[in-house]
């Protein structure tokens, strides 16, 4: 029941109102015993009728009006005849619609009777009862859901409806419906190219005129918001998929090993990769959309050293829908090589139909780099890296760590060959947020949010690795506004701190300078390990992993962390620390289990175990999703009398690592009966727990 | 202020139980061809209550077995009404409350929901053809907790899911359909229980949702209409599903589902002073429980069971 008021009924209503339910009684019983007993007579369907028109709802009785249509038709052959038999029963959806616009039932009823295509259908009649249902409630979806029906059915070109729209938008800027409806036509058509739809640019530029017409009307509404964030999008993305980062970049030297007197000099000009040791060459290439396709055709690889013949290229994400941002492949070395010299691998990617996009547009800048491998032969191949707990040091100032010399490569390097983007979208962002300025309610949320993003999207479009400098103002501006945000309208602070916190990391990312603030070299039982720290700056989430793809160690402690997703990225991590932040699920940590090497995690003081509700259940691999099934890593816990049920989602997780240390002290979880045993089950390679050495 | 407003969990529970009883009132025979949808409500609330038990399980199971339809498989909203995926779903779903699949013929409830895919992947509801994405939800939800989603082309099924993605970032009941909270959460959901969820835009999609708070605190269903507490659930569940959740603001939208309590007579009404169903007492409720509300045990997000129910369903062997 909706909108009917809270009262106690008076005696006098109560006395109609059980005169109403007993009429209403004896009809339901009456359609139902006529239906089960195949009565389909004029009076019986009158009664059908009657019930309709009380209780537009009752399906069942709709079910037997067809049924009694289908038998009483059989029985006539006279056009008129059948003409008026059809009438009646749109006279009697005609009928119950006035008792309840919204009655499923009844439009079906009406799309099922002209579906049977047994007289023609009178498109002024079905029009009118639309104008005047629309004109009565303009944002009737089951009305506009039969508008469209009928628009296609009568082959109502979609030009026609695009003028309805605007008819309706005029009587009524605040109508979603209207402009809902004239962006789906609006893409139909441009897919098509119909006639006078064949620009892009030409048909958006109109667009935005007429939305910010409306938004300047009334700033409050959220109608056209919606449509004008439609519209940025489809300004402000490149149209084909790119290559923004690879590991290694061009130019980079990978080494199995390391002469100790550089470690301890400072001179390196190699950087330690863990998986040389095993004569195993990672590659991981990510692009600004997630892209599928990735084979050994597609990108072409060429090396003085052997990787046999199968070289087969994974996607890195959680989702595992065989489109993803991040691929990688681990090049098994196959011949003989000599340890000490150098060799190169050069990595090109043509234009290519083989990667493509979801919405299909395949790659088409070419990219080229190549890096180096050095095979030293070294006595401490058996070298433990995380034989003592590691300390982490977040309170130490960052600029101790500003060691900018000691990475001897330019992380931020673009391997991609940009390609040009038209200057129409950057001029039309300029444009809008020019105009968006001038709005005089600068208190309002919606200028201060679209202002955020048109910005965005000018740092994106500009930079795209080039202008750093620009790309910076764009980010501070944009901060500025969610730091408005969060206090212009407090009840989505979080979705503008998740945005903050993205632009942020933008910002101290995207020039070398401000970023080697944040990075250092730390010797780890004399292995030097790349280390960023990015603690103590109240990040909600991660973004722009695809510049922290060379880093060993990282930081990200004492932030207010929700979500990890993307870090799946850093194949080259072998310690995480991510102590003190708000992650309150195992699952939320799926991320972890796609990185080989991770050796060291501090987990400490998050909320895991503390909340019943995961918010990332459905987002993980589960048997709830099918996307696993119950594996041979439960059977083995409830052996151990570890309740399965409770504790899935940390069985999932744990038995996908090859930890040497786990720090998750300070998390409700920890304390849990049987948990210890569940940690100690499931990673045996683990050393140390909670800062202890195990046994 | 008078005091923090609580759940009168009690008098819901009261409210309920005598629900049932009052069959006759000219409300209750309006809604009486959805009498199985009432009891999926009623009693996955009591569940929510931990107050189970204070129903007679046989006789509820024997109810729900009136209302099957052995030729077809499928079951009726009441004794005496046509089948239909609607009703099949609440069957199930208040089986799996009571832990009493056992009674079914599993694969012929499956085929009876099987049988009703279209070439392009949609449901139908019943054998009359109407088809909305709230029948495919109902179709993988069904098949999923009988184990028996192999029985249909599951591709297909989210691929029809799919094509109803609107600009926006929300989905309709058919291709072209404008975004609407209840068929967002049919979309995500069907998408939540076959693993594809990689198809939303989660920013783009978790924005929508969480505009739809509105000063009052409740949620809408689309933009620019009045918040109603039915929303909590669709939009709050389709949020947890992408993992935006946060984004709202729970503590005001507790308050506004507590204020729509009937405090006195149980219950709890679609705004502030409503009258009560039993619609909006399950939904008020459920709402509370994906908000981790003390006392209230949580729902799982996809299947609208509790969440106890889901993990014996998927995890015991
Ligand atoms: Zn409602």
């Amino acid at each position: 029941m909706h909108g009917r008021p809270r009262r106690p009924a008076k005696p006098e209503d109560e006395k109609a109102a059980s005169a109403k339910a007993a009429k209403l009684r004896d009809l339901q019983a009456q359609v139902l015993q006529n239906h089960h007993s195949r009565t389909y007579t004029k009076e019986a369907i009158g009664l059908s009728f009657k019930l309709l028109e009380i209780n537009p709802e009752a399906y069942t009785a709709w079910n037997y009006r067809k049924l009694a249509f289908q038998h009483n038709i059989k029985e006539l052959s006279d056009p008129e005849a059948i003409r008026s038999a059809v009438d009646d029963e749109l006279r009697v959806v005609e009928v119950a619609l006035r008792q309840n616009p919204k009655s499923y039932g009844a439009w079906y009823h009406r799309k099922w009777l002209l579906n049977q295509k047994l007289a023609p259908v009178d498109s002024k009649r079905e029009f009118g009862l639309l104008n005047k249902l629309l004109k009565v409630d303009a944002r009737n979806f089951h009305g506009w859901n039969y508008r469209r029906f009928l628009a296609r059915f009568m082959g109502v070109p979609d030009e026609e409806e695009l003028k309805y729209t605007m008819d309706k938008i005029s009587d009524n800027f605040s109508n979603y419906s209207a402009w809902h409806n004239r962006s789906i036509l609006l893409s139909n058509l441009l897919i098509q190219q119909s006639k006078g739809f064949e620009s892009k640019q030409k048909i958006f530029s109109e667009e935005f005129e007429l939305v910010t017409q409306a938004l300047f009307t009334d700033p409050s509404d959220q109608s056209g918001w919606f449509y004008h964030l439609w519209l940025l999008a489809q300004t402000s993305s490149p149209d084909n998929p790119q290559l923004i980062a690879s590991w290694p970049c061009d130019g980079a030297k990978l080494s199995s090993s390391f002469v100790k007197e550089n470690v301890e000099q400072n001179t390196l000009s190699s950087i330690w990769c863990h998986s040389l040791k095993e004569k195993t060459v990672p590659i991981v290439l990510y692009f600004n959309e997630p892209v599928k396709g990735l084979n050994q055709s597609s990108v072409k690889l060429k090396s003085d050293l052997d990787f046999g013949k199968d070289v087969h290229w994974r996607a890195l994400s959680v989702t595992d829908s065989g489109y993803s941002n991040c691929w990688t492949t681990y090049l098994q070395i196959t011949n003989e090589c000599s340890s000490s010299q150098q060799y190169s691998v050069e990595v090109s990617i043509p234009s290519s139909d083989g990667i493509v996009s979801r919405s299909g547009s395949n790659y088409n800048c070419p990219v080229h780099f190549t890096f180096t491998i050095e095979l030293i032969s070294d006595d401490a191949q058996g070298i433990d890296l995380f034989d003592k707990p590691v300390a982490w040091n977040c309170s130490e100032s960052l600029e101790s760590h500003g060691n900018c010399k000691a990475i001897p490569f330019d992380p931020l390097k673009i391997t991609s060959a940009l390609v040009e983007d038209s200057n129409w979208h950057f001029e039309r962002l300029t444009e809008e947020i020019d105009l968006f300025r001038e709005l005089p309610d600068d208190k309002c949320k919606f200028v201060n949010l679209t202002l955020a993003r048109l910005l965005l999207a000018c740092a994106a479009i500009k930079s795209r690795g080039r202008s750093p400098i620009e790309r910076k103002k764009y980010c501070e501006e944009a901060l500025a506004h969610f730091s408005d945000l969060i206090h212009l309208d407090p009840s989505h602070k979080q979705y503008y701190e998740d945005e903050r916190s993205l632009v942020l990391m933008d910002k101290l990312t995207c020039d070398m300078e401000t970023f080697m603030k944040h990075c250092s070299v730390q010797v780890q039982n004399s292995v030097p390990l790349n280390h960023v720290q990015l603690c103590r700056l109240s990040l909600t989430c991660v973004g722009f992993v695809e510049r922290l793809m060379w880093v060993q160690v990282l930081d990200l402690s004492h932030n207010s962390l929700r979500s990890i997703e993307g870090l799946e990225a850093l194949q080259q991590l072998v310690s995480l620390n991510i102590s003190n932040n708000h992650i309150s699920n195992f699952t939320a940590l799926e991320p972890l289990t796609k990185i080989m090497f991770l050796k060291v995690l501090d987990l400490s003081f998050n909320e895991i175990g503390a909340h019943s509700i995961d918010t990332t259940r459905y987002i993980c691999s589960s048997p709830f999703s099918h996307k696993i099934e119950a594996c041979e890593a439960f059977e083995e816990c409830q052996k151990k009398n570890i309740n399965v049920e409770e504790y899935w989602d940390a069985i999932l997780f744990f038995k996908s690592l090859k930890l040497a240390q786990l720090d998750i002290k300070g998390n409700a979880v920890a304390s849990k009966e049987n948990f210890r045993t569940l940690i100690m089950t499931l990673i045996p390679s683990l050393k140390s727990i909670n800062g202890e050495c195990v046994n | 202020m008078a005091g923090k407003a609580e759940l009168a969990a009690d008098q819901h529970v009261r409210y309920i139980v005598t629900v049932e009883k009052k069959k006759d009132s000219f409300e209750s025979l309006v809604m009486e061809h959805i009498r199985l949808n009432g009891a999926y409500w009623g009693l996955t609330t009591l569940d929510l209550l931990h107050k189970l038990h204070a129903v007679d399980a046989a006789e509820v199971v024997d109810w729900i077995m009136s209302c099957y339809h052995p030729e077809s498989g499928g079951f009726g909203g009441n004794v005496g009404h046509d089948p239909h995926v609607l009703y099949t779903l609440s069957a199930v779903q208040v089986l799996c409350l009571f832990d009493r699949l056992d009674v079914l013929d599993v694969d012929k409830v499956a085929d009876y929901v099987a049988g009703l895919q279209n070439e392009d992947g949609s449901f139908s509801g019943d054998i009359w053809g109407e088809v909305d994405t709230r029948f495919s939800y109902i179709a993988l939800c069904t098949l999923s907790l009988l184990h028996r989603l192999h029985k249909i082309d599951v591709q297909k099924a989210v691929d029809f899911v799919v094509s109803c993605k609107n600009l926006d970032g929300g989905f309709g009941a058919m291709p072209g359909g404008e975004s609407h909270a209840g068929q967002i959460f049919c979309c995500v959901g069907a998408l939540a229980i076959t693993g594809s969820l990689h198809h939303i835009d989660r920013d783009l999609l978790g924005w929508w949702l969480c505009e739809r708070q509105c000063k009052d605190g409740g949620l809408n269903g689309r933009p620019e209409k009045l918040a109603d507490v039915c929303y909590s659930w669709w939009v709050l569940s389709s949020l947890i599903m992408i993992d935006r959740v946060h984004w709202i603001d729970k503590e005001k939208l507790t308050k506004f589902i507590l204020n729509c309590q009937d405090k006195e007579n149980g219950g709890i009404s679609d705004r502030p002073d409503n009258a009560v169903d039993i619609y909006h007492t399950y939904f008020g409720v459920a709402g509370l429980s994906l908000m981790e509300y003390p006392g209230v045990k949580p729902m799982d997000p996809a299947y609208a069971l509790p969440l106890d129910v889901v993990n014996r369903i998927f995890l015991r062997k």
